[in-house]
């Protein structure tokens, strides 16, 4: 499967989500892009900076904060934000849970990525966001599979998947009532190892995550965990040096790393390209149960 | 490198979410996680075998009725090429997924249960190709496993096929018939040994070599203006850039064009990709386009060459297909998008609704319903700048919204 042709970026893709871009710029008031620092909403900001050139990008970065991020993701985005001159606005999972409207999951597999979701729609609300653009991609998860390309969500936030609208030809209707909004997913066609090749074609930087290096980590149910301050490990889980990476940037207590020296990008493209575990397997927050996502998702996740 | 779009239809356990899983086996497109999912999702299920439809029915609700209940995106690739599959239900409730999956494809694969033979989805599935123009249809007769691997069946279906197509208004310009069995993966990415008596390609090998029409380009040129870029700044104060879409046909650099609906005519000063100047833009490609006079043009025009431009159309006849639960209101005003343009549109009058399985037209109904293919008249408060379906489908289609639940309630076919 190392095939030469598998290197080419499908160019047809960068013209598609460059057209979704533009339509959401037009036929949303408030559009957001939903900004995690991960190699997607990294893909999608390339997008919006191609999209509209030479005008500005013409939305703001919304990244809802855990507080457990990994230290690099944070220096990236604002690095990145800088660079660009883009605006970024932050929320905190903290704020939520001082308020009082989240708990903090206690446990060893405590995390705050389901509490995520309420900081989100406040923000949404808070901000009067219509359209809020994601990263998300079809191949990543079975119910994501399903997804619209806009796709309406209630007051609440929540998707039906059985009440989405047809999506017809190149033709995307964004008509909602007040207090509903859309997600928007430009780059659904896409898979993993397009992104990483459209990140090598257009020479993006992202976090040094993504690349090999040393850190401590824990063995915990055949996975290997950051270890942080903010993960609760028992007696037996001692923490060890070792050379890994990250495949998807979530935030330190729901991402699992995979031991690699992959150090480039055509290294960790050959690694794709031989991968034996999909992207998704390393998400902890996927594990609990095999329909984990589709019901994150009627919630109002990302 | 270049991007197969196909949609599959079949009829509830006709093998369709088999067939697909089976390809990404084959393709080595599984990982191995979700192998092993599928592998615990079997057994849970009391299977002694790894059923590899479960890959592909993603709704809970899906898994607990073992039908497959709205479109799916399943993608693999092979060194040759990206495709992605638009996996949809073939029960009549959800025929309006069929035509949406079907939407997007170059490549219309229709499922066949060799033991049942053409049954009334197959009509429907047929039609709805026929309908959208799909250019390459593969016909796949499966579960040849269970009728002994039959080449009288085989034969026997496709002569039926056969029939079917020849009383078609529209014919693709490319048809194939492969004897399968999705199950065992007979002729599926391999060439079967037990279906000796046929030498044609599998279905993967078939599909790889399907070469790309690349027909809209010499359609007629067609760029629909999506925003006027501005930027104000220093170094670009008296930029205005055209950012859209080729619908259609192509542009280059000196071309001269007229702009609808103002009618003003200008020639092409620059195209530019990013930062990348080009010469040329091609169908399909996002680019920004600059004129060398200003002109009035705005979101929602449309660039053509003046020798060849659409006409500007207020009464529109059109074929649909309904796809909501509430009927069409005739006299009611919706929404039509045609692109990216929305004008107020007003049922005339529905000519006639067709009988998708027989191919006959219903004289007597006069209403469209859910899943309801007719013929309609429509009027509409602006002119549209659409082709008819038949000579530019990219520039032929629209759909209809309605204006108080905002759904998408229709697709329509320009005549």
């Amino acid at each position: 499967m190392t095939n030469k042709i598998q290197w080419e970026f499908p160019q047809a893709l960068e013209d598609e989500a460059i057209y979704i871009l533009r339509e959401t710029a037009a036929q949303f008031e408030r559009p957001a892009i939903l900004f995690s620092g991960g190699k997607d909403s990294i893909t999608i900001v390339r997008l919006a900076q191609k999209a509209f050139y030479p005008g500005k990008v013409p939305f703001p970065l919304l990244h809802i904060d855990t507080g457990h991020n990994f230290p690099e993701t944070i220096q990236f985005r604002d690095w990145l934000v800088e660079s660009l001159g883009l605006d970024l606005i932050v929320r905190n999972v903290q704020d939520s849970i001082d308020q009082g409207k989240v708990q903090e999951e206690t446990g060893k597999y405590a995390s705050r990525n389901a509490l995520q979701t309420v900081t989100l729609l406040d923000a949404i609300e808070e901000l009067k966001f219509d359209a809020c653009i994601g990263g998300a991609r079809r191949d990543e998860e079975k119910a994501r599979a399903k997804e619209r390309i806009f796709s309406v969500r209630d007051e609440f936030g929540q998707w039906n998947a059985k009440m989405q609208r047809p999506e017809l030809f190149d033709m995307l209707n964004g008509k909602i009532h007040l207090g509903e909004n859309v997600r928007v997913f430009p780059i659904s066609n896409w898979t993993e190892l397009d992104v990483w090749n459209y990140i090598r074609r257009e020479n993006l930087q992202i976090p040094s995550i993504y690349f090999s290096h040393e850190r401590e980590i824990i063995e915990r149910d055949g996975m290997y965990w950051p270890y942080s301050p903010f993960l609760n490990t028992t007696e037996e889980e001692v923490p060890f040096r070792q050379k890994v990476r990250f495949r998807t940037v979530g935030d330190m207590t729901c991402t699992a790393a995979v031991i690699s020296e992959a150090d480039k990008l055509e290294d960790i493209i050959g690694e794709i390209l031989e991968a034996k575990i999909s992207e998704r397997g390393a998400r902890i927050d996927d594990k609990r149960s095999e329909a984990a996502m589709e019901k994150r998702k009627q919630a109002g996740y990302f | 490198m270049e991007v197969l779009r196909i949609t599959t239809s079949g009829s509830v356990d006709d093998g369709k979410s088999t067939l697909i899983g089976r390809l990404l086996y084959d393709t080595h497109s599984i990982p191995q996680d979700k192998m092993e999912a599928l592998h615990a999702a079997s057994k849970r299920k009391g299977l002694d075998f790894t059923d590899l439809s479960l890959l592909t029915d993603g709704l809970v609700a899906e898994r607990e009725q073992g039908i497959t209940i709205d479109v799916a995106h399943i993608y693999f690739s092979t060194p040759t090429r990206k495709y992605i599959i638009a996996d949809t239900p073939g029960h009549i409730e959800y025929t309006r997924n069929m035509v949406t999956g079907a939407s997007n494809a170059q490549v219309s694969l229709i499922l066949i249960d060799a033991r049942k033979g053409i049954v009334e989805q197959t009509y429907r599935h047929f039609f709805i190709a026929s309908l959208l123009r799909i250019p390459y249809l593969v016909v796949c007769v499966n579960k040849m496993d269970l009728v002994e691997y039959s080449e009288a069946r085989f034969n026997q279906i496709v002569e039926e096929f056969q029939a079917l197509i020849a009383s078609a208004t529209f014919k693709a310009p490319s048809i194939k018939f492969i004897p399968i069995s999705s199950l065992y993966g007979e002729n599926v990415a391999a060439r079967s040994e037990k279906i000796s008596w046929y030498n044609g390609d599998s279905l993967l090998e078939y599909l790889e070599q399907i070469t790309f029409d690349h027909a809209d380009n010499s359609h007629p040129s067609r760029f629909k203006v999506q925003s006027v870029i501005r930027p104000k700044t220093e170094a670009y104060h008296d930029f205005r850039g055209f950012a859209g879409k080729v619908v259609s046909g192509h542009f280059n650099v000196g071309d001269e064009i007229i702009s609808l609906p103002s009618q003003q005519k200008s020639k092409i000063k620059t195209i530019e990709q990013f930062e990348t100047p080009l010469t040329t833009a091609e169908a399909r490609q996002s680019v920004v386009i600059t004129l060398e006079d200003e002109i009035d043009t705005s979101r929602g025009s449309m660039f053509s060459k003046p020798e060849n431009a659409p006409a500007l159309l207020r009464e529109i006849s059109a074929q649909v297909c309904w796809m909501d639960q509430q009927k069409l209101v005739p006299g009611k005003a919706y929404l039509l998008q045609h692109g990216i343009n929305r004008v107020k549109a007003k049922v005339q009058v529905i000519q006639y609704v067709i009988d998708v399985t027989s191919n006959k037209i219903l004289e007597d109904k006069k209403e469209l319903g859910l899943n309801d293919i007719g013929k309609i008249t429509l009027k509409t408060a602006q002119p549209v700048f659409a082709d008819s379906y038949d000579t530019n489908p990219a520039n032929g289609a629209f759909i209809l919204i309605d204006e108080f639940s905002n759904s998408t309630v229709a697709v329509g076919f320009v005549d």
